[in-house]
């Protein structure tokens, strides 16, 4: 496997990639490939543009949100290190790894899965999901099914039942706090990355 | 305690009644067995020879005619039996505590067959294969198929299969083999077993059993990946049993010397044929049933009967096919739950759902307590320790070594791969139960000189796996720590989320650019909206099935219930009135009604659809609606209502409670009725508005043209017609702050176009007029009935401006162009509130 080697070697800061987020040198390696697939210039980097040109994501109602995600407020740019690391949130929770107590957080925890969820909502990042950020997300999601006015009851009710501190709005705490229960590891893990 | 032995006593005096009466019947069978040569008539002629055997002298007052009727009855008070043996066990906690359900009801048979047997010296009730694989396997069976948690089963069919599939051939083969082998080396002394026997008895060893794996699993709550997976292969691994029963079956049948390499190759295509054949069959009944519901709105009564005539038709013609009669029904309930709980009226679903329990969880009694029964019968007890132990240890290791084995590959490729302490517990889940008795008794003695020894096996590995490892389960469970299932309360956050999280995932496949299964879940869920739904709902129930929707609704429904019975326990459901609580009920009010809007809207078109889908849907939630109704009204009006509705609609109401009829539930169901009460409030207020003196005439008219046209619907122009009538009534009299009542056949566009803020008072009037029912029926009665919903809209009509424009104008127009004048006299009509409201009317004739 001469290429792969080769390869690597394009990849920069490798190692300290495979460090930060558990992912293999192979997987970086098709990581690298589909991130020169996207970056279809070969800036070295990634515009929302070029997100955008990824077929399914259209279709997909949350789609724009998932690609907003992957930008750092403010910039526009994602490097190839970034990329890496937002995907990096949707491996598997790897036990091994975090029993060992790993001194920094790698982003497959828990925790950290969640804090990206918790961002999908949270639109203008005020660490808060608020009535009319919740509303959004609901009204992409659920569409053309169901009227303004149920949105806007499910959305109420939604903040509701979660909401402890009474500020109408969803902080990252009550956030976690009501998907305690959830699986989440199974449920934001993607299997292609093991 | 005492209540206990009442019932145990009672249970024995049951038992001897029984045993003296299959005596009686013992006796006399003989005799019937040798007179009866197959014609219809038999019961009939021996049933008199048996009492009253001479020329009758004079006229008997009472006969006694045990033989007509004894076989039935003997099934009835069997049933009873079992199902009272089941009372005594639930009613003891301490002690399911600790045995499951399953194993008591097993001992219970001992002691129920200990009885027969010291009344008869002879074991006259056994589990035949016949009675259990046709009468009692098939609902359990389907119930499982329709209560099958879909998602789960198909994310974990991959695992399920190969379980089912390669789990069941390994422990067959290695069953057969290493008895053989034990065979071989001189361990069970001197038997009469051939390889291929061994193989045979090996294959109808080798099925988890479904029904003893339900029964065990339901108590431990282990979590839902680890259970899908044991009772998912349960059920799929009966194609594969019965399959390999038949091959071998056939085998032995054949003998050694006749197999060769095309009988083997045969065998892997049956293999096949019989698993994919069974669960086609299954399929298009699936299909078939999910297209009869869409038409059974008429039948309403009925309906829920389809279902299991279907589903125990799928099962016999699979079986008719020699095709898996199992893989059949469990495919059948598991395609056609999501169609049919969306065709069906609520009503049916709730039906379905608990009548498929009554049915599954009875035989599910009579099927473990036959078990133990069964084992009371000198005839069977051959017994030979080699074998026997050898089995239930070769059973037990291999099932072991195959999910080990199996789960070491399959972890590969798992997401979240299955831990070691949930193997443990897979493994010893492996309870082997009564299909394997079935087969087992099913064996040909003249082909198989030890069929007694292999039934008496295979009893106490059934035995041993329900009793001892459903005993030692559950703290096994405790013991390992095994993730158990976390009741989880429904939260909408949390849906709302967890769709997020499948949209996310289907993004982060595009933008990494893999197709993983996300992005097919994906695929297939838009193919089976855009056809499959389409084919297979009828159209009023496809636009209802977003999930977080439903989540909400139900949410609604339970805060519905609680109200209710927060209202029974204070007295009355007063205290909604007096918390201010009005503002978010009041919206979500508003929500759930407009979910009809779009529908209704389309419906405009065809006048007398509109009524009927209205009708159709609405009923959930109109419970939602009384309470938020309630909210919304200040006591005062509430008093208003209150009293008003006292006069006017409980006692029709109630007594049409008490008829009786075959085929119609709710009353309130049938037009005439709402129509009768309607017209009857009508007539009571313009009574009332009378007394205030005020021309009442118009608002009778156009009353009377709704009830006229509505229900014909002819023509459009007709209906057009009532539409205008009925919105410039409406702009009249939101104009004149009154009106909302008289919307009932139109709740929903004319609506919309009055202003907010008006008619307060009547809303009040109104919305009390009809949802106070609430306050007499239950939620369940009242969630059917159609006037609620129909007032329902009233109150949103205040609160939502005119949306469009275009409505605007064009009601605008209408009004000009047709009754501006009238408006006038109708806010003068309404004004007054009766104060006193005349005598209550008489019930509906109508009916």
């Amino acid at each position: 496997m001469g290429s792969s080697s080769s390869s690597r070697n394009k990849i920069p800061n490798a190692q300290e990639l495979m460090d930060q987020t558990g992912f293999s040198s192979a997987h970086l390696l098709r990581l690298y490939d589909r991130f020169e697939c996207l970056d279809r210039d070969n800036k070295g980097y990634l515009s929302p543009d070029d997100f955008e040109a990824v077929g399914g994501l259209a279709m997909n109602p949350i789609g724009g949100r998932i690609i907003d995600a992957f930008f750092s407020s403010g910039q526009d740019t994602v490097d190839f290190s970034s990329f890496v690391w937002i995907l990096a949130h949707f491996r598997p929770t790897d036990r091994n790894r975090n029993k060992e107590g790993t001194q920094q957080e790698l982003p497959d925890s828990r925790t950290r899965k969640l804090k990206f969820a918790f961002q999908l909502y949270d639109l203008d990042r005020d660490g808060k999901i608020s009535r009319e950020e919740l509303l959004q997300v609901l009204r992409a999601m659920l569409g053309l099914q169901v009227t303004e006015e149920q949105l806007q009851s499910i959305a109420e009710r939604a903040i509701q039942e979660v909401d402890l501190d009474k500020d109408d709005a969803i902080s990252f705490d009550e956030f976690k706090k009501s998907l305690e229960k959830v699986d989440i590891d199974t449920k934001m893990s993607i299997g292609f990355l093991k | 305690m005492a209540t206990c032995w009442g019932f145990t006593l009672f249970l024995c005096m049951l038992l001897m009644a029984c045993g003296g009466l299959s005596l009686a019947s013992e006796e006399a069978e003989p005799r019937n067995s040798q007179t009866d040569t197959g014609t219809g008539s038999s019961s009939n002629t021996t049933g008199e020879g048996g009492h009253g055997a001479g020329p009758i002298t004079t006229l008997p007052i009472v006969t006694w005619k045990w033989h007509h009727i004894s076989t039935q009855y003997l099934v009835a008070l069997w049933i009873l039996v079992a199902w009272l043996c089941k009372l005594i066990i639930e009613s003891n906690h301490h002690v399911t505590n600790v045995i499951p359900e399953s194993a008591l009801l097993i001992c219970f048979g001992f002691v129920l067959g200990g009885m027969i047997w010291g009344a008869d010296k002879v074991q006259t009730f056994t589990l035949t294969p016949t009675v259990f694989f046709y009468f009692l396997l098939p609902q359990v069976i389907l119930d499982a198929g329709y209560h099958m948690p879909n998602k789960l089963f198909f994310t974990n069919l991959g695992a399920i299969l190969v379980y089912a599939v390669i789990g069941t051939c390994w422990n067959a083969a290695s069953l057969g083999l290493s008895l053989w082998g034990c065979h071989m080396g001189g361990l069970m002394g001197d038997l009469d077993i051939s390889l291929l026997q061994y193989l045979l008895f090996g294959s109808l060893m080798a099925a988890v059993d479904p029904v003893a794996v339900i029964a065990v699993f339901e108590q431990v709550h282990v979590n839902d990946v680890l259970f899908i997976i044991v009772f998912g292969e349960s059920l799929l691994n009966d194609g594969v049993t019965v399959v390999l029963f038949n091959v071998f079956d056939a085998f032995v049948s054949l003998g050694g010397s006749q197999i060769d390499a095309t009988e083997i190759v045969k065998g892997i295509v049956s293999f096949f044929v019989v698993a994919f054949g069974g669960s086609l069959v299954g399929i298009a009944f699936g299909l078939l049933i999910s297209l009869l519901t869409r038409c059974t709105k008429n039948i309403q009564i009925i309906e829920p009967g389809f279902i299991f005539v279907m589903g125990y038709l799928s099962y016999l013609t699979a079986e008719m096919l020699s095709l898996s009669a199992i893989l059949s029904t469990v495919f059948c309930g598991v395609l056609c739950q999501k169609y049919v709980r969306a065709n069906m009226h609520e009503h049916s679903v709730q039906t379905v759902k608990y009548a498929m329990k009554v049915f599954a969880n009875g035989s599910e009694t009579i099927i473990f307590v036959f078990l133990g029964i069964s084992a009371i019968d000198k005839v069977i007890w051959v017994w030979n320790t080699g074998f026997i132990l050898l089995t239930v240890f070769f059973v037990f290791v291999y099932r072991f070594i195959g999910v080990f084995f199996l789960t070491w590959i399959l972890n590969r490729y798992r997401l979240v791969p299955l831990e070691f302490i949930d193997q443990v517990i897979m493994s010893y889940g492996g309870l082997r139960g009564a299909v394997a008795y079935g087969l087992a008794v099913m064996l040909d003695e003249n082909k198989i000189k030890e069929k007694n020894l292999m039934v008496c096996t295979t009893l106490i590995v059934v035995y041993f796996t329900v009793i001892w490892q459903g005993m030692t389960m559950k703290p096994l469970v405790t013991w390992l720590k095994v993730k158990r299932a976390e009741v989880n309360e429904l939260t909408l956050l949390e849906k709302m989320t967890n769709k997020m999280f499948n949209h996310t995932l289907v993004a982060i496949e595009d933008i990494s650019g893999q197709i993983g299964h996300n992005y097919l879940r994906s695929k297939w869920k838009y193919f089976e909206e855009k056809w499959i739904s389409w084919i297979l709902m009828k159209p009023s129930a496809r636009k209802k099935q977003d999930e977080v929707f439903n989540v909400f609704h139900q949410l609604n429904l339970k805060d519905a219930m609680e109200y209710v019975a927060e209202g029974e326990r204070r007295g009355s459901l007063e205290f909604i009135r007096k918390e201010s609580v009005a503002i978010d009920f009041r919206k979500k009010f508003e929500s759930e009604y407009s979910e009809d809007m779009p529908d209704m809207r389309a419906n405009m078109s065809n006048g007398h659809r509109a009524t009927s889908t209205t009708r159709e849907r609405i009923p959930s939630v109109s419970v939602e609606m009384h309470k938020h109704t309630m909210k919304a009204m200040t006591e005062a009006e509430a008093v208003n209502a209150h009293h008003l509705l006292d006069q006017h609609l409980y006692k029709s109401r109630k007594q049409h409670r008490h008829r009786f009829s075959r085929s119609k539930f709710i009353i309130n169901k049938d037009e005439k009725e709402v129509q009768e009460i309607f017209q009857r409030t009508m007539k009571n207020r313009m009574e009332s508005a009378k007394m205030g003196s005020s021309p009442k005439t118009i608002v009778k008219h156009t009353k009377k043209e709704h009830q006229r046209k509505m229900p014909k619907g002819k023509s459009i122009s007709q209906t057009k017609l009532c539409y205008s009538c009925d919105e410039v009534i409406f702009i009249g009299f939101s104009e004149g702050d009154s009106a909302s009542g008289y919307d009932l056949p139109y709740p929903s566009f004319p609506m919309r176009d009055s202003r907010p803020g008006g008619g307060i008072e009547n809303s009040a009037f109104v919305s009390d007029l009809y949802p106070t029912d609430s306050l007499q029926t239950p939620p369940w009665l009242a969630e059917g009935e159609l006037d609620s919903s129909m007032v329902a809209p009233s109150l949103r009509a205040q609160a939502s401006p005119p949306t469009s424009p275009i409505e605007m104008r064009h009601l605008g127009l209408l009004r000009i162009s047709t009754r501006s004048t009238d408006t006038k006299q109708m806010n003068n009509d309404q004004l007054p509130l009766p104060p006193t409201p005349p005598p209550p009317p008489p019930p509906s004739s109508h009916m």
